[in-house]
């Protein structure tokens, strides 16, 4: 019975058992090693040699010491299944990939955000211990067990459901992408953070398995003519409220969840219910879920009447504004990147729209004056994140990259211009503008716009 | 035979009716049950613009002044106009009296005004007494009585020069208060962004950008960036990329490179600090501070249990002072400490004041004993 056997006790993550001295000590060697690589390397350029050349010739005559001195790792036994308690980790050298905290934007840390690492993750699924989080009121983890989703209001019967119970129903596993009304608000007027992870990162994208509302309604013998809202409430201490579009619950798209990325919801993502409005601004997706009440007029809660609502030039307020419009970033290369070379890169990003699916995105290298048309990676999907690449020659001139994406509405994403001449620059919410990442001579990113 | 008719016929009407009701428990049987009144009563606290939802009760404004300055203000500022916490609920000179005539917060538009109030922005009184009857205080939610809540909602109201001093807010007059809400005509729901046509026909977009290829703009300018003074304010970007790839990050310990000089970058180092800054306190460190420094294992569970932490930090200042800058400042007086935390105050460390807590004597002398002896991990 001593604490040190345990069961279910974590091992202290590898990267802690790294001595700080000697990370510094072996990253100072790395540098400067590859300080001499970048001067071969722009010196090869300028001589018209190609960059791979340049890379060979930076090898000592006899070879690379990777290759010619076998590591531990080629000559002695590794590790053993089912460590970390029987639940794989990322390697120790991508501690780098987190999510983070913006310095100074909110006062606490149980109504805050956290950002996901857009400019590290490939494809289009968030892995569920990066994806982005946003809290009200400080996270739980419920036990399940004693969870229940209520439905009431205008219905034949007011009901009452449990996990058990709600995991019985027919389900449906669906991508779809989530994002804070408020991403990139804090580039509303201008400049205000240097990397993709700050401007864009209250974005993520999961497989999602749960259960149609609609079909929860229908038990519950809901009245779905009269009945145009439902309201969605959260069981942790904020206990979010938020009203629900009936259009998205009758054509089945919206749904609760229980299932993320092949397991249970994260307990920062809602664990163990969760409401699925694809399309919908991430504060409608209620965590938590404890109820529904079925309605006959919008609920004006406190994220619909105080927050979340768009401050337009006239000084009227837009209320209820719930969808994301389209939008798209390049994550790679973004701002806080370097890129260590002139030659050949393959831009890559993001895009989504909250009304179907992206039907193109075209990319600028020369700050909106010419475009491409990027090639979407497959399968497109309805309100998920969707990846393009293009490929691209870096000449080591300055670049402005920019995306610009296109839904299967029509509709084109806009520019700040446009953007701004519509609503000015105090909305917070909704900011889907084309966003412009400068590539300076130096190889260094960074956040720009552009007039 | 007239009876199996009949029985048909019942079956064909309940579905041409199409009653959601029959339909799914019918396909579903043995899945969910009816929720008992109390069930009902005990979850269904929503309070809609209409004021159903709304119990019965009342509160002065004097009264929730009390409780404001007791529950609320150590967050909001005893004139709910602190910003350092949440944005400010009500701001000295945000309403005027041609507002609460016209329901427009004519402020909105003033550029100048700093922060946009809650008062400022709320069109209906119902979503102030929802929220704080559901979620506050923010460390204690749904612990006021209803008439807490109508008193406080009338303290805000007062403060935003909407009700006089002498004001008793009830479920009977509510309806009439709704009529002066400052910005009760500042709302709209033109806009395109809501699916489906219930608040009206569905606009259009509102830009209409189009997919230009050639030649679209003239010469793009540079408008905005960061100024380098701001370089390193998000911490080293190199250590929030990953240590291979296409592009490494930026070490923005140093200044920006200037044109034509390469970037020293190369191999990002491994964040030395991890972002979620889990004190992984080493077995023998944390066994000599539990004899010599209290205990802190104990001690920050405790405090995690009496959300302590919504306003302190072991190592930095949040709302309160750290837990370190307390241990500094009152080294080896666990006594005083215990009685200040259960007692709360203000004065000491600034002008917010620090609630009383409800926690026992026995869970503030452990904190106190941790702290006294230097607050250590």
């Amino acid at each position: 019975m001593t604490s040190q056997t345990q069961p279910g006790r974590l091992l202290k993550a590898p990267e802690n058992f790294i001595d700080p001295d000697g990370v510094r000590r072996v990253f100072a060697e790395a540098k400067e090693g590859r300080r001499d690589f970048l001067r071969g390397a722009f010196a090869a350029a300028a001589a018209g040699v190609a960059a791979t050349a340049a890379r060979a010739a930076d090898a000592p005559a006899d070879g690379d010491p990777n290759i010619l001195n076998l590591p531990e790792y080629s000559r002695a036994l590794g590790q053993g299944v089912a460590q970390n308690n029987g639940y794989g980790v990322p390697s120790k050298y991508e501690a780098n990939v987190r999510r983070r905290i913006s310095p100074g934007l909110t006062q606490t840390t149980q109504a805050s955000v956290s950002f996901a690492p857009l400019q590290s993750l490939f494809g289009i699924v968030t892995p569920s211990g990066l994806h982005f989080e946003r809290h009200h009121q400080g996270w739980w983890d419920i036990d399940p067990s004693k969870h229940r989703l209520m439905i009431n209001g205008m219905v034949k019967a007011n009901k009452v459901f449990t996990l058990d119970e709600i995991m019985r129903l027919p389900s449906v596993s669906r991508f779809h992408f989530i994002e804070c009304g408020a991403n990139t608000a804090v580039e509303w007027g201008n400049v205000a953070v240097p990397t993709v992870q700050y401007t864009h990162g209250m974005v993520s994208c999961s497989e999602f398995t749960g259960v149609p509302l609609i079909t929860l309604l229908e038990l519950a013998g809901a009245d779905l003519k009269n009945g145009k809202f439902v309201l969605a409430e959260g069981a942790d201490g904020s206990s979010m409220t938020r009203t629900i579009p009936m259009e998205l619950i009758k054509s089945g798209e919206v749904f609760v969840a229980y299932g993320q990325n092949g397991e249970m919801l994260r307990p920062e993502q809602g664990y163990p219910l969760r409401l699925i409005v694809p399309g919908v601004q991430g504060v409608s997706w209620v965590k938590y879920l404890r109820r529904l009440e079925v309605g006959d007029m919008p609920y004006a809660t406190k994220d619909e009447a105080v927050h979340y609502i768009d401050l337009q030039p006239n000084g009227q307020h837009r209320q209820y504004t719930s969808i994301q419009e389209c939008k798209s970033v390049v994550t790679t290369p973004s701002g806080g990147q370097v890129l260590l070379d002139k030659g050949f890169y393959n831009i890559t990003g993001l895009a989504w729209s909250g009304r179907g699916k992206v039907k193109r995105v075209d990319v600028s290298v020369d700050g909106g004056r010419n475009w491409r048309t990027a090639r979407l990676e497959g399968p497109v999907q309805s309100k998920a994140l969707t990846r393009f690449n293009l490929d691209w020659v870096w000449d080591g001139k300055p670049a402005i990259i920019q995306s610009r994406a296109m839904d299967e509405t029509g509709y084109v994403q806009p520019t700040y211009k446009q953007l701004r001449a519509v609503r000015g620059t105090r909305s917070i919410y909704h900011n889907n503008a084309i966003q412009s990442w400068l590539v300076q001579e130096s190889g260094e990113v960074k956040n720009v716009q552009v007039s | 035979m007239f009876r199996f008719r009949k029985a048909v016929l019942a079956a064909a009407l309940l579905a041409v009716a199409g009653l959601a009701g029959a339909q799914g428990a019918a396909k579903y049987p043995g899945v969910g049950r009816d929720a008992t009144a109390k069930e009902v009563a005990a979850w269904d606290i929503d309070v809609r613009p209409d004021f159903k939802g709304l119990p019965a009760g009342s509160g002065t404004v004097a009264k929730g002044q009390d409780v404001w300055e007791g529950k609320c203000a150590s967050c909001h500022g005893i004139f709910a106009d602190s910003g350092e916490v949440f944005s400010p609920l009500v701001g000295v000179g945000g309403i005027s009296k041609e507002d609460i005539k016209t329901g427009h917060a004519s402020k909105l538009m003033d550029r100048n005004y700093p922060g946009r109030t809650t008062f400022m922005k709320v069109a209906t009184l119902s979503t102030i007494w929802d929220y704080i009857n559901r979620a506050m205080p923010w460390t204690q939610p749904k612990s006021l009585t209803h008439d807490e809540v109508y008193a406080v909602t009338a303290y805000l109201l007062n403060l935003a020069g909407i009700v006089p001093d002498d004001f008793t807010l009830s479920n009977k007059n509510i309806a009439e208060v709704q009529k002066l809400m400052p910005n009760r005509n500042g709302m709209t729901t033109d806009h395109a962004m809501w699916p489906g046509k219930e608040f009206g026909k569905g606009a259009k977009p509102d830009t209409h950008n189009v997919a230009c290829m050639k030649d679209c703009v003239p010469e793009p300018k540079l408008a905005s960036f960061l100024p380098d003074y701001a370089r390193n304010a998000h911490g080293n970007l190199a250590e929030q990329n990953r240590l291979v790839g296409a592009q490494h990050g930026a070490d923005t310990t140093r200044p920006e490179p200037k044109s034509g000089e390469s970037v020293p970058v190369a191999a990002a180092p491994v964040a030395a600090t991890p972002v979620a800054a889990a004190p992984a306190a080493k077995p023998a460190t944390a066994k000599a501070e539990k004899s010599a420094g209290g205990d802190s294992k104990a001690a920050l569970g405790l405090l995690q249990k009496n959300n302590c932490l919504a306003c302190h930090a072991v190592d930095r200042k949040v709302l309160g002072p750290s837990f370190q800058d307390v241990a500094k400042k009152h080294a080896g007086k666990a006594d005083y400490l215990a009685g200040k935390i259960k007692s709360g105050g203000s004065g000491v460390w600034g002008p917010i004041p620090m609630p009383a807590q409800t926690l026992s004597e026995a869970e503030a002398k452990t904190i106190a004993g941790w702290l006294s002896a230097g607050a250590g991990k």
